[in-house]
């Protein structure tokens, strides 16, 4: 879904109104972003519908979301980190995005320098005979991505997990402010390098919306089926991973394989193996010509014969079943409170997709099942990839065969005014929220990118507790949130 | 005497230079599995030399004993690893080639490693200290009742009189000796932390239990530390093999001939074990950590059945 939207004069009981709704459960967050001067809330309703409200920070304050909705909270905080705002009535004032290590405080609000001493951090206590600390990270033994895990365990259970990230802070939300709408669009392919396209996607939608222009029917079917390249080959790789984390690396071998096919013919159809800065505003860089085609269409097929068997390799390995069956149980009710999109949402019952529930060209003319389970559990993630997997190669075949011909790349013309779009996109970890503000000039004067990761991380806090410290890998790695995506 | 010298020194050279060739066939054979081509055969070799040559950075925390414990670790596995008949039995060293002195060799170096991972400090020092010693409390007890068994059948804890008494016709098949083997072959897998028990090749500190033990070793340090459990899984195999696949073994006042088939024999029977390692953790996933105990205990409870199954069968002749 994506739209322009006419923002509504300041008013403190609309802002208090949708934080009611939030609280009461009636209502979905979508996101919380600061603006010059003020908070501003995107929140869906239980019609669906998306409604807009903020606030005015006249005296540098707000009245908190967090502390009545629990899943504000990371937002409100990064929010008053970049901006210097503070939120009235929270009970958490701890910084979220700013360490302490930067020059400089509130880099997108009234700017003071800084040290670059660090901050200390407090972390959440849990007090109990024989409990004890693990830290973990930001450095980890395997190559992944920085974050810091603090564990309280009682023995080898978990008793509370808190995470603290930020550690890959790129200054996105600084970057964006002046750039113009190619650099712009590179930006945002950069945010999170796996789902360079969907969030190319996003940004895209966002800014023609805001100029109010449509990009090409063709257009719209490549980037469906960059999309779906991309989730297919993510889907692979998180599958083969979580498996790995079980020490059954013969999946992961296997799946590895899939991947770099997956990748290979994505170099082959659209020049780039993530498809990277692909997709632009007004439409797509790349055509994709018969060969390209030919090639996602031998994919195809390779995938349609080799995938059910190791999907029968995974269903089949019982030593494996035990370790992902009832492991991680992120349960129904907190998925719902959170919005937890994407296959962590979808697999404790949340059924939503914003390719489905908010559609978005080329996904209106399709129609396509979204998997459901309500387990919860490391096994149903994975399922829930598997199943995805199947839909996905239904849509790249039927976006194919539809796709329209002529041109790939509609012009874009300045609206000469100030104006705002937003996007609701969906990447293969869960939807994400685009909102882009244009001056004058047409560069961007704010854009507000939220990842799916956002209401995710919180939900693995809870999905491990109980569970022993040495299943946190496989519960992580089934979530695969993404920290560069939340730490823009 | 001098030859028995020659030959008790040459196979405390074999078992330390085929261990990390051993290793390196694991590897290879998972690897292949994996459709990669994985690293050559000798790699383990050019690992350890890498590592001997690097600094060994020493944690601030770390004691006296954090340097000694990788030297003590190795020379009581290599005593022990010497201690085992590989291809000859009637060595000079026979006479102390107890299975109780090697357990309690072991038992030492388990002692030792898991002390130096607790003295850093670190919380996965601790991890993985605990875990071991989780796991080394059932497979201990269930070593020494294999041992049992075995001691029962052969009349002796004398592993030359073991092997011989294998090799020679008045064994038969007997029930015992099966589960025995079993139990045996789970806490080799658990001794070595091998999948299921352990993953020797992760990179998830979270789950490590040998690995999280000796995070904080670098340098020469993990270069013997890393060529000790090389030699302990040789140890393991051997064990196995010249209790339970004796055939070729060399008995005392073989000729000199004899004795170089049964080193080729060794190897061959080595490089055949090493590669169904390789398939057998290439088809499992690693259990989850309060399982293992099962798995160990299962070992135990096998043993104890071993022995029980001897005495009754005696008592009702």
């Amino acid at each position: 879904m994506s739209a322009s939207l006419r923002v509504s004069p300041a008013n403190g009981a609309e802002w208090r109104e949708a934080t009611r709704l939030l609280a009461a459960g009636e209502a979905t967050l979508v996101s919380l972003w600061g603006d010059d001067g003020r908070m501003r809330m995107a929140v869906r309703q239980a019609s669906g519908a998306l409604s807009f409200v903020e606030v005015a920070c006249e005296d540098g304050s707000f009245p908190s979301v967090a502390s009545v909705h629990a899943p504000a909270d990371r937002l409100e905080r990064a929010a008053c980190d970049l901006f210097g705002f503070t939120a009235r009535e929270t009970a958490d004032k701890r910084r979220w995005l700013d360490h302490g290590r930067w020059p400089l405080r509130h880099p997108l609000g009234q700017a003071v320098p800084h040290d670059g001493a660090p901050d200390a951090y407090p972390f959440l206590n849990a007090e109990g005979e024989g409990l004890h600390q693990i830290p973990v990270g930001p450095v980890h033994a395997g190559i992944i991505e920085p974050g810091h895990f603090r564990f309280h365990a009682g023995g080898e259970s978990v008793v509370r997990l808190e995470e603290r990230l930020g550690y890959v802070h790129k200054g996105v939300d600084r970057l964006m402010r002046g750039a113009n709408l190619e650099r712009g669009g590179v930006l945002a392919a950069r945010v999170s390098g796996d789902s360079t396209v969907a969030y190319g996607v996003a940004f895209a939608r966002a800014v023609e919306a805001a100029l109010g222009i449509e990009a090409p029917p063709r257009a719209h079917g490549l980037r469906g089926l960059m999309a779906e390249l991309e989730r297919i080959a993510n889907h692979f790789g998180d599958i083969g991973a979580v498996c790995n984390d079980a020490a059954f690396a013969l999946m992961h071998a296997h799946c590895g394989i899939l991947r770099e096919r997956t990748l290979r013919t994505a170099k082959a159809a659209f020049g780039h193996r993530l498809m990277m800065d692909a997709v632009v505003p007004g439409g797509v860089a790349v055509d994709l010509t018969p060969e390209g085609a030919e090639a996602i269409r031998a994919l195809v097929r390779h995938v349609r014969t080799t995938f059910p068997g190791l999907v029968q390799l995974y269903d089949n390995t019982a030593s494996l079943q035990d370790r992902t069956v009832g492991t991680g149980v992120l349960n129904v009710d907190l998925a719902r409170r959170f919005g937890a999109g994407g296959v962590v949402g979808r697999a404790s019952g949340r059924d939503f997709d914003a390719r489905r529930d908010c559609p978005y060209p080329p996904y209106d003319a399709f129609s396509f099942e979204v998997p459901i389970r309500r387990a919860g559990d490391v096994n149903a993630r994975i399922w829930v990839r598997i199943e995805e997997v199947g839909e996905s190669l239904s849509l790249i075949e039927a976006m194919l065969l539809r796709l329209a011909g002529g041109p790939v790349l509609a012009t874009l013309a300045s609206a000469g005014s100030a104006c705002e779009g937003f996007a609701l996109i969906e990447t293969f970890r869960g939807e994400v929220f685009a909102h882009v503000r244009l001056a004058n000039d047409g560069v961007v004067a704010r854009c507000h990118l939220r990842d799916a990761s956002w209401f995710q991380w919180p939900l693995l806090e809870a999905a491990i507790e109980g569970n022993i410290v040495a299943d946190f890998p496989l519960c992580n790695k089934s979530f695969n949130c993404s920290y560069s995506g939340c730490d823009l | 005497m001098i030859v028995d010298l020659a030959f008790q020194l040459l196979q405390m050279t074999l078992v330390i230079a085929v261990a990390p060739l051993l290793t390196g066939l694991v590897r290879a054979t998972k690897a292949r599995l994996m459709r990669r081509r994985g690293p050559p055969l000798i790699q383990p070799y050019r690992d350890l030399i890498r590592l001997a040559r690097k600094e060994a950075v020493v944690a601030d925390g770390a004691s006296w004993l954090f340097r000694f414990v990788p030297y003590l670790v190795f020379a009581a596995t290599w005593v022990a690893a010497a201690l085992v008949p590989t291809f000859a039995t009637g060595l000079l060293f026979s006479w102390s080639a107890d299975l109780i002195a090697i357990i309690a060799l072991l038992g030492a170096a388990r002692f030792f490693l898991a002390l130096a991972g607790l003295d850093v400090g670190t919380s996965f020092g601790g991890l993985g200290s605990s875990r071991e010693a989780l796991f080394g409390a059932l497979a201990e007890p269930a070593m020494i009742v294999i041992v049992f068994t075995l001691a029962l059948v052969a009349g002796s804890t004398q592993l030359s009189t073991v092997a011989a008494y294998m090799v020679s016709s008045n064994v038969g098949l007997r029930v015992s000796l099966g589960m025995a083997l079993v139990a045996l072959i789970v806490v080799a897998l658990a001794e070595n932390g091998r999948i299921p028990v352990d993953n020797p090749a992760t990179h998830l500190e979270l789950t490590m239990v040998h690995e999280a033990m000796i995070l904080e070793y670098s340098g020469r340090h993990l270069a013997v530390i890393e060529l000790a459990a090389m030699l302990k899984l040789v140890l393991y195999v051997s064990l196995i093999v010249c209790v339970f696949v004796p055939w070729g073994l060399a008995i005392a006042d073989a000729s000199v001939a004899d004795r170089l088939l049964g080193a080729l024999l060794y190897l061959v029977k080595l490089a055949l074990a090493g590669v169904a390692l390789g398939v057998f953790e290439s088809s499992i996933a690693k259990m989850r950590v309060f399982r293992v105990p099962d798995f160990v205990g299962a070992a135990l409870m096998l043993g104890f059945l071993g022995a029980l199954l001897l005495f009754v069968s005696r008592t009702l002749k």
